[in-house]
């Protein structure tokens, strides 16, 4: 069976990365393959790196404010660099307000996770996703 | 993707048509398989460099730093990083990526056009790489890169399959890890082709150097000992292990002792690369090294077809293991009795 990639992001002037850790060292412990990109990446980094490690899912960890301008541009470059963020599982972690929920969901995010989300919520959305973004994105890609 | 459409790609320089390919390769899918076949024939013109060494020795520092040295000598550069899988529960923390600061260490290597990196997970084999990293390789090969440099997980004493892949294989050690013994020991350390002291800076690099080039020393000594004599172990010959430390005969294995956080030593770390590539063309052991290792490949290939055409069933193999399990046929006369069917 195919093993679910994972790429664990920091974008922008955000040092604050221990959620990102535990997460990606919990996704890990879920049997995933998790790739870190490591600090201060910035959109278009991201997004290659997404690309050439042809990862299911994006998980974005954001604590800066800024996740309604860096993660809108996270997905257009990753189209940019030729993936297809419809067959990839689009998540955001950290400081989201959640009268902000709907708007980011409405630009392509399929989840979101506040602190306090038990890790097994997080793991049990991911498989579950993959195989349905994937099946809903070759559907589209056929009709 | 299509195979077809990935192909294209990957002769035409599209990045995300290498990282399905990568994908469909490493999770053993029959289009990894299609994709590999056609484009065989375009791989062999790159330069294949493994670097191995303890965990923490700076192994991904070292290749981020050799990227950059070997951009400004105008070489694309294909980076595979492995890390290890975890043997229980099949994850893995693929952290290779973190290190990969670019020139002006604001943008990472990998935004540079020239540059692919993938990250594998070993999942769970021991031996320091992937099953999938040679064929990895290959694709990276073909889709035109210059020189491929190939990050072993973390090894250890023996996990020594770089050789298996890598065309040069670099040992990164580092002060203090431990007496001279140590470097007497089997297995890793006989591999260098070039070896490195990275961390210089700190106490008792000097040491090891020197330790290592006294090792050095005695393994040409080795290789003029082993011609002569007839005590060699024929088993390690054929399977052409031998062979791995005989084809430093000529090559004297160069120590540089590096700093590769500041970049000190990189560029003559670059410079033994590429001599020791033109050894290996001038001298012709390339070739040699290459036929060496596809025999042992289409071997294992061989093995898989045969153990395939097994399980399929048209061979009644189950009902014959249940024959030799009631003592109603020796092993020896079924495994004769099957390969005659084989190849019937």
């Amino acid at each position: 069976m195919k093993k679910i990639r994972v790429l664990v992001a920091k974008v922008g002037l955000d040092g604050h990365d221990r959620g990102a850790k535990v997460i990606a060292r919990f996704l890990r412990d879920a049997g995933f393959e998790v790739i870190y990109t490591g600090l201060h990446r910035t959109p278009q980094e991201v997004a290659m790196a997404a690309v050439q490690e042809d990862v299911d899912v994006v998980g974005i960890s954001l604590h800066s404010g800024a996740h309604m301008t860096l993660v809108p541009k996270v997905i257009n470059y990753i189209k940019e660099y030729g993936g297809d963020p419809d067959e990839i599982v689009i998540l955001v972690g950290g400081i989201i307000p959640e009268d902000e929920f709907e708007e980011l969901k409405a630009k392509g995010v399929d989840g979101i996770f506040i602190p306090g989300t038990p890790i097994a919520e997080i793991i049990e959305f991911i498989k579950e996703m993959v195989p349905k973004k994937k099946k809903k994105a070759k559907i589209k890609k056929t009709t | 993707m299509e195979v077809d459409e990935i192909i294209e790609g990957i002769f035409s320089g599209n990045k995300r048509a290498l990282a399905r390919a990568i994908t469909y390769v490493e999770n053993d899918y029959p289009e990894g398989k299609e994709i590999l076949k056609r484009i065989y024939s375009k791989t062999g013109k790159a330069h294949i460099v493994g670097l191995t060494g303890f965990p923490g020795v700076g192994k991904s520092t070292i290749v981020s730093k050799l990227t950059q040295e070997f951009r400004k000598r105008d070489k694309k550069i294909g980076i595979i990083a492995v890390d290890p899988g975890s043997p229980f529960t099949g994850g893995a923390l693929l952290g290779d990526r973190l290190r990969m600061d670019g020139f002006d260490s604001s943008k990472p290597l990998w935004i540079d056009p020239g540059v692919f990196f993938r990250s594998m997970s070993s999942r769970g084999r021991a031996g320091g790489l992937a099953a999938k990293t040679g064929d990895v390789a290959r694709l990276m090969d073909a889709f035109g890169f210059d020189i491929i440099l190939i990050e072993t997980v973390g090894a250890g004493q023996s996990e020594v399959d770089i050789i298996e892949v890598a065309d040069t294989s670099i040992v990164i050690m580092m002060p203090e890890t431990g007496d001279e013994i140590q470097m007497h020991k089997a297995g890793i350390l006989e591999i260098g082709d070039i070896y490195v002291v990275n961390k210089a800076d700190l106490g008792g690099a000097e040491k090891t150097e020197k330790w290592l080039k006294t090792m050095l020393m005695m393994d040409q000594e080795t290789v003029s000992l082993l011609e002569k004599t007839t005590h060699r172990d024929e088993s390690l010959v054929e399977s052409g292990k031998i062979y791995e430390v005989l084809h430093k005969k000529g090559w004297m294995p160069p120590v540089i002792l590096t700093i590769a956080e500041r970049g000190k030593g990189i560029k003559e770390l670059a410079d033994a690369i590429e001599e020791h590539f033109k050894f290996l063309k001038s001298s012709n052991l390339i070739v040699e090294k290459r036929k060496r290792r596809m025999s042992r490949e289409l071997f294992d290939l061989i093995m898989d077809e045969i153990k395939k055409e097994l399980t399929a069933g048209k061979l009644n193999y189950k009902e014959i293991v249940d024959k030799v399990v009631k003592n109603e046929l020796d092993p020896h006369t079924a495994a004769e009795m099957l390969v005659k069917k084989m190849l019937g």
